[in-house]
């Protein structure tokens, strides 16, 4: 099989070309989404029949957990292509994911124990789901950590992609704790195989949220690897040539 | 695919495997212990340690609530739809402390067998709707008052 194709893709040249391009774009649908999804769900949707306006929460706390997991399979994902293929692009994308991936899991967690104390009675208590949503932080971290303890870049990216491998265990972890032990944290709202158990009124805005959460993280990756690849190829020609025409 | 990127790939997925079944197997170990609470069934059939601190988890039975009129002390019964326990706590009850609704006590059980709370946690459930929605279903289903939370509502209370 011929993977030229496949080469010439992970040229992070091609994709600052490419990305400079859609960015506008990419940013202006974000803005768009964000605002939409932020002033229904926070001043349109209904109040929830017990907890009020406090559980207008969800329409942050949801999308960036999301984020939160995904991100860590988009990190694993991109640290193994560069592993197998010693493609550069990707180990700059997987570089660029921790920090993302870190911030994100952080939110859901400040988030998650605000939304805890009015509801529940308190900030923080240790079942399965915070917990392993606690892991998950300090493995984002470890990557962050191993990343630039290495002065050799190809072995930071093998180093942190093996670690960031490791952790891929903990997702489906976090993901079925709530049904597995008995949790103070509720059951997933939004379920694959049935309908959302929540009202449409509330669901709609928090669906455009999670979609404003996926164009949100799409471009602030863009934008951390963009920063990642000027700084490697600093020394290349047409990074030279891109800064002597501003 | 080329040999060495071939061996990459492999190993890749060797990581990834055997890790995965190692955390996992850890978690199946660790199942019992990693759940958060003791449902009533447990605590009454005396597979709890007594005097100690641990949590305990059910369905605060409609009507077993009675406050002190003088103090913050408050009796009330849990349950899991199996077996009953009483429950005895001095302090604040969160805003959403109801009967009918799911809570989470940290506390301890003495040999009298009641559970002596320090601190009770109400649980939520993922059901979320407006106050008219949950009212019109109320009236459907010809119940009196709000609706019980969903794990709740399936308990038939007069064990």
């Amino acid at each position: 099989m011929n993977w030229q194709w496949f080469h010439r893709l992970g040229s992070p040249r091609w994709f600052y070309e490419k990305t400079g391009r859609w960015l506008p774009w990419l940013a202006t649908l974000t803005a768009v989404l964000m605002s939409v999804g932020l002033i229904w769900g926070l001043a349109f949707a209904p109040v929830d029949f017990k907890q009020g306006n406090s559980f207008r929460i969800i329409y942050i706390h949801v999308p960036v957990s999301f984020l939160a997991l995904a991100g860590y399979y988009i990190m694993a994902i991109s640290g193994a292509v560069g592993y197998i293929w010693k493609m550069k692009l990707a180990d700059m994308v997987m570089k660029s994911a921790a920090p993302i991936g870190a911030a994100l899991t952080f939110l859901a967690l400040v988030s998650g124990a605000i939304w805890g104390k009015p509801t529940w009675g308190t900030y923080w208590v240790w079942d399965a789901r915070i917990t392993s949503m606690l892991v998950l932080f300090f493995l984002y971290l470890g990557i962050m950590a191993l990343q630039v303890s290495f002065t050799n870049q190809q072995q930071a990216a093998s180093a942190s992609t093996i670690l960031a491998l490791v952790g891929c265990a903990n997702i489906p972890i976090i993901y079925k704790s709530v049904d597995i032990w008995n949790t103070l944290h509720q059951p997933a709202t939004i379920k694959f195989t049935s309908a959302p158990s929540m009202h449409p009124d509330m669901f709609y805005p928090l669906l455009v949220m999670i979609v404003a959460m996926y164009c949100f993280y799409a471009l602030v990756l863009i934008l951390f690897t963009r920063a990642e690849i000027v700084n490697r190829e600093r020394q290349t020609r047409w990074v030279q040539a891109l800064n002597e025409g501003q | 695919m080329h040999p060495v990127r071939k061996q990459r790939l492999f190993l890749i997925g060797f990581v990834l495997v055997f890790s995965s079944l190692a955390i996992g197997l850890i978690v199946f170990s660790l199942r019992e212990n990693l759940n958060l609470f003791y449902p009533p069934q447990q605590l009454v059939s005396g597979s709890v340690p007594l005097d100690r601190d641990i949590r305990a988890g059910g369905c605060v039975v409609p009507g077993s609530v009675s406050r002190d009129q003088t103090s913050l002390k408050v009796l009330f019964r849990i349950t899991d739809g199996v077996a009953e326990v009483g429950v005895s706590y001095q302090g604040i009850l969160p805003d959403l402390f109801a009967e009918g609704e799911a809570v989470v006590i940290n506390g301890q059980l003495h040999s009298d067998g009641i559970f002596e709370a320090k601190e009770v946690l109400a649980k939520h459930d993922e059901n979320y709707m407006p106050p008219e929605v949950a009212e019109a279903i109320a009236e459907e289903s010809q119940q009196q008052g709000v609706e019980h939370q969903k794990t709740c509502g399936v308990i038939s209370y007069d064990s």
